[in-house]
């Protein structure tokens, strides 16, 4: 197994690499480029533009720019912000981790809750609870999520006033644990729905898949209780389909994360996106790139992992 | 776009007996598709919302764009059921002629998308042996861009200013790999029937023979998948709108009016609520028709409505 994943990660790289390389170009087609900004200021002359150009390297052509960005990015240096000229290694260490956080904690209510949803759904079905349950899950997905963002902001925060805005710490009390976990829930809440109505509802359907079966009907017949025949017998294969579905959403979470940080103003990679495509600096958006890029072959190598640790009839050679 | 999507509402895998032969096929589709009691509701919201859409000129006396600084952020009243906003233009005009943004955008979008993926998916299942394995590679490469990512750096090209026409072919381009990877597992499998040896060896030309006698077994899936396409077409213009890469912000669209309605959020709630509402509820009424059209086309398939973000 550690052979397939190894393989994998080296098929990935070809496939990065054309990924950076595209973007680049196609980032670079953007009128003006970064020093766009000085070409109708009075007080920066022509002159003091081209010293800029040459100081970040923009006087060469992008494929040279994208070859050494690449050569410096494998020493493990991720270049400056063009804006800041602070490292962007730097940036990304103050930024991702928020971003990680809210990720985790949106990963984390859509398993615990999801899963259970779904299963109670599934072995209630046709009940009431089954089809609001169904019917809701619809507009949970058809839901625009800035729009959901900002009805919960509407109601727990500005009518309420239960729950701060926005932003992930307040500038009135301490940072601390309990006020990081106020300030995520509404955030969280909006990152999470999605999966959680798209989780469940695979939950209940391939349950319901498997309760079908003949093994199933066997083990009722033996006189197994209801409750051991779904957790024991029937959960095991139900829960293969998600599993890869759930590693494919890992993507989905990070790109997710750029409207759910907007919406709150949380201080993480997806505002830090949103700033450098306005100042169009180029290392930033790359990083960014890159990371979700990754993410994207990583979920779908950690769904294939996973698959193969849940099925043992799959083998990697 | 994202990965994940929704399974079928109630999957009714049984299929129908085999029934009266004097029917027509278009008949037994309706049968199966009217089975669907949320879906004809949607298709009826669906259809209202076009109409309204189209003949807006007709139902509403006010401009969608003219600003009216007299008649600022009023509230709802006879002359302007919705309120107007803060250029004192009326709300549900604006929400009206924004619907013909957002069906514009969400049609030609799928359009586009559906055309590349027919017809890509198509031709790499027919050529087969290394072509086939050389167009599927180029699919992966598209499927390993981050969409919402790779989405907005193409739409800062134009300095975060969008026309609908670049909107549309930017989605439109973003939507295909999906189905084109469906229909080449389709066509692989039906340019191995027997009725299609007996075309070649009529000596019908290949583009004769994929789009007469394969093509036409592999369009279920197609039917389905556009339903969704246009949904998430939708969906997906509305955020860029509101994370300022959309659409310019003098045209009406949703997406635009929910954006310029945040700094509103404490004393106008309605002027978000409008907006979101209908976009919710036109992309709601979209797929459950896209729901019934799968159990009425396609029960097995696991298709659904893609989201950015």
């Amino acid at each position: 197994m550690a052979k397939y994943a190894l393989q994998r990660v080296f098929e990935a790289i070809p496939l990065l690499f054309l990924v950076t390389l595209v973007t680049y170009f196609i980032m670079n087609l953007t009128p003006g480029g970064p020093l766009a900004v000085y070409l109708h200021n009075p007080h920066v002359t022509q002159s003091q533009i081209a010293v800029l150009a040459k100081q970040l390297g923009l006087d060469q052509p992008w494929y040279v720019r994208y070859f050494k960005w690449l050569w410096s990015l494998l020493h493990g240096n991720w270049g400056y912000s063009y804006f800041s000229g602070q490292p962007v290694i730097q940036l990304i260490g103050q930024r991702l981790p928020n971003t990680l956080i809210l990720m985790g904690a949106a990963f984390l209510v859509s398993l615990t809750l999801g899963i259970p949803l779904g299963i109670y759904s599934a072995t209630h079905q046709y009940s009431i609870f089954d089809y609001s349950f169904s019917f809701g899950s619809f507009f949970a997905w058809a839901m625009p999520s800035f729009f959901f963002g900002l009805l919960l902001q509407m109601i727990f925060a500005v009518k309420l006033g239960w729950l701060p805005v926005s932003g992930m710490y307040s500038a009135f009390y301490p940072p601390s644990f309990l006020e990081l976990i106020r300030h995520l829930i509404l955030p969280t809440t909006v990152l999470g729905l999605g999966s959680l109505a798209g989780w469940s509802r695979f939950m209940r359907s391939g349950l319901l898949e498997v309760v079908r079966q003949d093994y199933i009907r066997t083990a009722k017949a033996k006189g197994l209780k209801e409750r051991t025949v779904i957790l024991k017998h029937a959960l095991k294969n139900a829960v293969l389909p998600i599993v890869t579905i759930i590693g494919m959403d890992l993507p989905a979470f990070f790109g997710g994360a750029v409207i759910t940080e907007e919406i709150f103003s949380w201080p993480g990679m997806g505002r830090l996106f949103l700033a450098s495509l306005n100042d169009r600096d180029y290392p930033i958006q790359m990083a960014a790139l890159l990371i979700s890029a990754a993410l994207l072959v990583l979920g779908n190598l950690l769904a294939d992992l996973a698959y193969g640790f849940l099925d043992p009839r799959i083998q990697y050679n | 776009m994202a990965t994940a999507n929704l399974p079928p509402l109630e999957s009714e895998l049984e299929t129908d007996p085999i029934g009266d032969p004097q029917r027509s096929g278009l008949h037994r589709f309706w049968r199966r598709f009217s089975r669907h009691k949320l879906a004809l509701i949607g298709l009826g919201i669906l259809v209202f919302l076009l109409l309204v859409a189209i003949f807006a000129p007709l139902l509403t006396p006010y401009s969608p764009t003219a600003p009216n600084l007299t008649q600022v952020l009023l509230p709802p009243s006879a002359a302007h059921p919705l309120g107007t906003d803060e250029l004192g233009r009326d709300v549900l005009a604006r929400l009206m002629y924004g619907g013909r943004i957002s069906f514009l955008v969400g049609f030609l979008s799928m359009i586009i998308a559906t055309s590349i993926g027919v017809v890509y998916g198509a031709t790499s299942g027919y050529l087969g042996g290394i072509w086939d394995r050389l167009m599927m590679r180029f699919v992966d490469l598209v499927m390993s861009f981050p969409a919402i990512f790779l989405l907005l750096i193409v739409l800062n090209l134009t300095g975060s200013n969008a026309s609908v026409g670049l909107m549309i072919l930017y989605l439109g381009l973003f939507g295909w790999t999906g189905l084109s990877r469906i229909v080449r597992s389709q066509v692989l499998s039906l340019k191995t029937n027997e009725y299609v040896e007996a075309a070649r060896a009529q000596g019908a030309s290949t583009r004769r023979i994929l789009f007469k006698h394969v093509l036409p077994g592999a369009m279920a899936p197609v039917w389905v998948s556009a339903a969704f396409g246009v949904a998430g077409a939708m969906l997906a213009e509305a955020s860029l709108d509101f994370l300022g890469f959309g659409l310019q912000p003098q045209i009406p669209s949703w997406g635009n009016m929910l954006d310029s309605a945040e700094s509103y959020i404490v004393t106008h709630p309605l002027l978000i609520l409008a907006p979101g509402l209908i976009i919710t509820i036109a992309v709601v009424a979209i797929n459950f028709v896209g729901d019934a059209l799968r159990d009425a086309l396609d029960p097995r398939s696991t298709a659904g409505m893609q989201r950015i973000g």
